[in-house]
């Protein structure tokens, strides 16, 4: 074994796939269809979650396309919107929402608190349905003519003014907002209930407490959003008059329930991105997570501050001065707990024993992108100058720092780390080292150009823009050509490794987690018995005692 | 460089020459907000340095191959007390720093000039109280506060000034207003920053900054006859405000001189200041708004007219100081427009003429 790397494989010549696991156990698409199987669903959204990511990573393309040059030459100003609409809505309830948490977080959970399944097997079945009719919904409206309103369906744009699919496409959120919410109840319950012998709560990973804190705010800021839609769908079909001024509405109501939500959302997108992160960044440097609670703490503080900032969307929609001071305040202290995770990852590295393995670089590219991505959030969080860069490419290249440059790549890190966990099977190493230092570079060169241009004052939602703005524009454009490559090569590499990848055995990494002490992929019903847990979580050194006994009583 | 095509060379020659990465300091706050930009800039830049140099640096020294075993860590409270204290210190400075400047680009000066903006899709109209009106482009003279008083006729509009560094969005409903003193002569983007529907990338304007002596000059040119309170009151009477609204004894309606900026009593007991927000509600939700000791017998002027046309009325209420002046205005009732014609010419009201009187009232 190099001394540069952690992996260790089982001897090729004779290691197999265990014969029954969860994958084998039955055949037929039925079986998949109908499953309870929390490994399987997770599976199952896997696949939806990267289909709906190329078709809403194919109009992102589109939009920089056209963005190429000054005048809205390749498509007409309303292709365009739509265009915009249908990337906003797809990437954000279809993707980035249930990225993490429906794929990894079912998969894992369970496995990690030591349990057999969800505590609501049929629950999580439902959301996966609820998740698919509303994205097959969404591609209806898209391929029917399409939306125009942003994906923030602000009103009075959405109910007096465009002839486009605004009902159709609010119903797509509405009913994947179940299912989101599904799966949070799900979490929620299986947390404080499933947890094995021994499993109190300071010995969660915590990728779990990530989701726990998640879960919180996708049960409650969820069906604020849902309310929203059904007020705009009654607004626009039978005209209630709740947001239209003339009949005594108040269109900021709209703004601030549409926001209670979508703040919020943006921590339900980003947490469990944060989680895998811990993981991570503990398993490649062979260490603990640094300061533990206080990593644990700050996603629970991250949830319940998260819910008390949505007004800094408002600032300069005339919104009382004071009531700016005070979300301009709250907002300070909810980047606070993201700086604290930041440092303790860091700190994790010291006197650690690193190694650069693939799911590690994806974590240090998360690292390094999400602290720009949350450095610029102050920015638009302190009210002086949200003025002048809010509603701008400045708001457009921080939150895709953050939600692209943070969550995505914390979604390939922990696709990446849990790839042989799933499947059973390794990747092709060098060239997946490779696709991640592609995508960060791709993911620069598009987005930190958007902060220039932002603030030169080049607003967000234009097709057409002042020439002095071109060059810029190209070098994102161009940018976004190497990140689409950054993007294509990990589906056909891990494609691949389905079939022709090494076998992986039950801990290619050495991790500590209780999913690694079981086979890959795992059975159906995960652990054989089910495990106690003696020690504490990322315990090393009972990782080594562990190992050293399987050698004595092997010879 | 014969290699490159000239087409492409041509191309990079334009684009050098012609490439922005800061917006040009066109307004006394700009300045102010700029310095902050910079130390929150400097800020991140020092605190992404840190995260680099920690995250590289323990990576060299303790990669796998230096230090084949690791030292289990728990934690350490003074570290975390350190990088939440830090953060947080550097934030709240910023948040005051920040809200000290968002109170100034939000409290506009006593003597400020005022101008009405009323967006729509997708133009931008201002209404100046000389009574120029201007599409897609805004005249302000330099070293004197400008405000800007702001709504929608339809959906949310977003006014924003990059080179003055400030934007405010334009609500269907309410009056909204920011300010602003120019410094720089010189001609400048305005954009609509708030997503409006289909042309929202051609709601764009020129903010068209003057030294005094020019922007005098403008003003002469542009003038449409008659002032913004002049159209005013020619809607008041064309909309028989006057037959209420008359300073007689008997009035149905209270007398309107010197209401504006008045502590008003109402019927539903407290009182309210009637600024700009307060008489467009009165003229469109009257019901709402009954001053005390008359009925509640005023019709809504709701759906008749424009935002522009609320905008006159405003502005002739406010410049109303006393009742002779109403009691002028119910001598205007001849010069209507049905009436234009037939005007005499010699009144003291100069007869607005075209766009004026069309743009009124809603068609």
């Amino acid at each position: 074994m190099s001394t540069n790397t952690i992996i260790s494989l089982p001897d090729q010549s004779t290691a197999r796939v265990p014969k029954v696991n969860y994958l084998s156990k039955e055949n037929g698409i039925l079986s998949w269809l109908l499953t309870g199987d929390h490994k399987r669903i997770a599976i199952l959204y896997l696949i939806s979650l990267s289909f709906f990511f190329f078709i809403g990573g194919a109009l992102a393309g589109l939009i920089r396309l056209e963005l190429l040059t000054p005048q809205a030459d390749l498509m007409a100003t309303d292709t365009y919107n739509k265009v915009f609409t249908m990337h906003g809505v797809i990437m954000i309830f279809f993707f980035l929402v249930p990225s993490v948490p429906a794929t990894l977080g079912n998969f894992l959970i369970p496995l990690m608190i030591g349990a057999k399944d969800l505590a609501l097997p049929k629950i999580n079945l439902l959301s996966w349905y609820l998740y698919m009719a509303g994205g097959i919904l969404a591609l209806y409206t898209m391929v029917t003519g399409g939306v125009d309103t942003g994906w923030t369906f602000t009103t009075p744009l959405s109910t007096h003014y465009v002839n486009t699919n605004v009902l159709t496409t609010g119903l797509a959120a509405f009913i994947a907002g179940f299912s989101s919410i599904f799966t949070g109840l799900n979490f929620i319950v299986t947390i404080h209930k499933m947890r094995a012998p021994g499993m109190t709560w300071f010995k969660l990973p915590l990728f779990v407490w990530a989701h726990y804190a998640a879960s919180v705010l996708m049960v409650l800021a969820t069906p604020v959003v849902a309310i929203a839609i059904v007020l705009v769908a009654l607004e626009r079909t039978i005209g209630i008059g709740v947001f239209d001024p003339t009949k005594g509405g108040d269109p900021l109501l709209f703004q601030h329930l549409f926001w209670f939500y979508s703040h919020p959302a943006v921590y339900i997108m980003i947490l469990p991105g944060m989680g895998v992160i811990s993981e991570v960044i503990s398993t490649f440097s062979r260490k603990r997570v640094f300061g533990y609670t206080a990593v644990a703490f700050s996603s629970v503080a991250i949830a319940v501050f998260g819910f008390f900032v949505w007004a800094h969307h408002m600032f300069i929609m005339g919104i009382s001065n004071y009531a700016v001071i005070v979300f301009s305040l709250l907002t300070m202290l909810v980047a606070v707990p993201s700086a604290i995770k930041i440092f303790n990852w860091a700190f994790t590295l010291y006197k650690g024993s690193i190694t650069f393995e693939t799911p590690m670089l994806y974590a240090f590219g998360f690292m390094g992108l999400f602290t720009i991505g949350g450095l610029t959030g102050v920015f638009l969080g302190v009210s002086g100058t949200d003025i002048h860069l809010t509603e701008t490419y400045f708001i457009v290249a921080h939150f895709h720092f953050v939600m692209v440059g943070g969550m995505l790549m914390a979604f390939l890190a922990g696709i990446h780390f849990w790839w042989p966990k799933m499947t059973g099977r390794m990747y092709p190493e060098k060239i997946s080292q490779m696709a991640a230092v592609v995508t960060f570079i791709g993911f620069n060169f598009t987005f930190f150009p958007q902060f220039i241009l932002g603030t030169l004052g080049m607003p967000r939602r234009y097709a057409s823009y002042p020439p002095e703005f071109q060059i810029l524009n190209v070098f994102s454009t161009a940018g976004a050509s190497i990140l689409g490559v950054g993007y294509l090569l990990p589906v056909l590499y891990l494609v691949w490794s389905l079939k022709y990848g090494a076998v992986a055995g039950d801990n290619p990494w050495q991790a500590t987690g209780l999913e690694w002490q079981t086979q890959s992929p795992p059975l159906t019903e995960n652990f054989l018995k089910t495990p106690i847990m003696d020690h504490d979580v990322y315990d090393y050194e009972w990782l080594e005692a562990q190992k050293e006994k399987e050698v004595a009583s092997a010879g | 460089m014969n290699h490159i095509s000239p087409t492409l060379w041509q191309f990079l020659v334009k684009w050098m020459t012609n490439f922005a990465l800061f917006p040009p300091e066109a307004s006394k706050i700009a300045p102010q907000m700029d310095a902050l930009y910079f130390f929150m800039v400097l800020v991140s830049l020092i605190g992404l340095t840190v995260v680099i140099l920690l995250v590289t640096s323990f990576s060299i020294l303790y990669s796998k191959g230096r230090h084949p075993v690791a030292e289990q860590i728990e934690g350490s409270t003074l570290l975390e007390a350190t990088w939440t204290i830090i953060p947080l210190g550097l934030f709240l400075v910023m948040f005051v720093w920040g809200a000290l400047i968002y109170f100034r680009v939000f409290t506009p000066p006593a003597n400020a000039m005022n101008i009405y903006v009323v967006g729509k899709q997708w133009m931008w109209k201002a209404e100046h109280p000389g009574g120029q009106h201007e599409i897609n482009s805004l005249h302000v003279p330099t070293g004197r506060a400008v405000q800007l008083t702001l709504i929608s006729q339809d959906v949310f509009h977003s006014f924003s000034i990059p080179a003055f560094r400030v934007k405010r969005e334009a609500i269907p409903g309410r009056y909204t207003t920011v300010w602003f003193e120019a410094t720089t002569p010189g001609t400048y983007h305005l954009f609509c920053t708030q997503y409006c529907g289909t042309e929202h990338s051609h709601m764009i304007g020129d903010i068209v900054v003057l030294t005094p002596e020019d922007y005098k000059k403008w003003l002469a040119e542009s003038t449409s006859g008659a002032s913004l309170a002049q159209n005013g009151e020619r809607l008041f009477a064309s909309l028989s405000c006057s037959a209420c609204h008359n300073t007689r004894p008997d009035a149905r309606g209270p007398s309107l001189a010197n209401v504006y900026g008045a502590k008003l009593p109402l019927s539903s007991g407290g009182t309210v200041t009637a600024d700009d927000a307060y008489l467009r509600e009165a003229i469109l939700n009257p019901s709402q708004h009954i001053t005390q000791g008359y009925a509640p017998i005023m019709p809504t002027y709701q759906g008749q007219l424009s935002e522009e046309g609320v905008i006159a009325l405003v502005e002739y209420i406010k410049n109303l100081n006393s009742d002779y002046r109403i009691q002028q205005t119910l001598n205007t009732t001849e010069l209507l427009p049905e009436s234009e014609g037939k005007a005499p010419a010699a009144t003291q009201t100069p007869a607005a003429k075209g766009s004026a009187s069309q743009g009124m009232v809603k068609q």
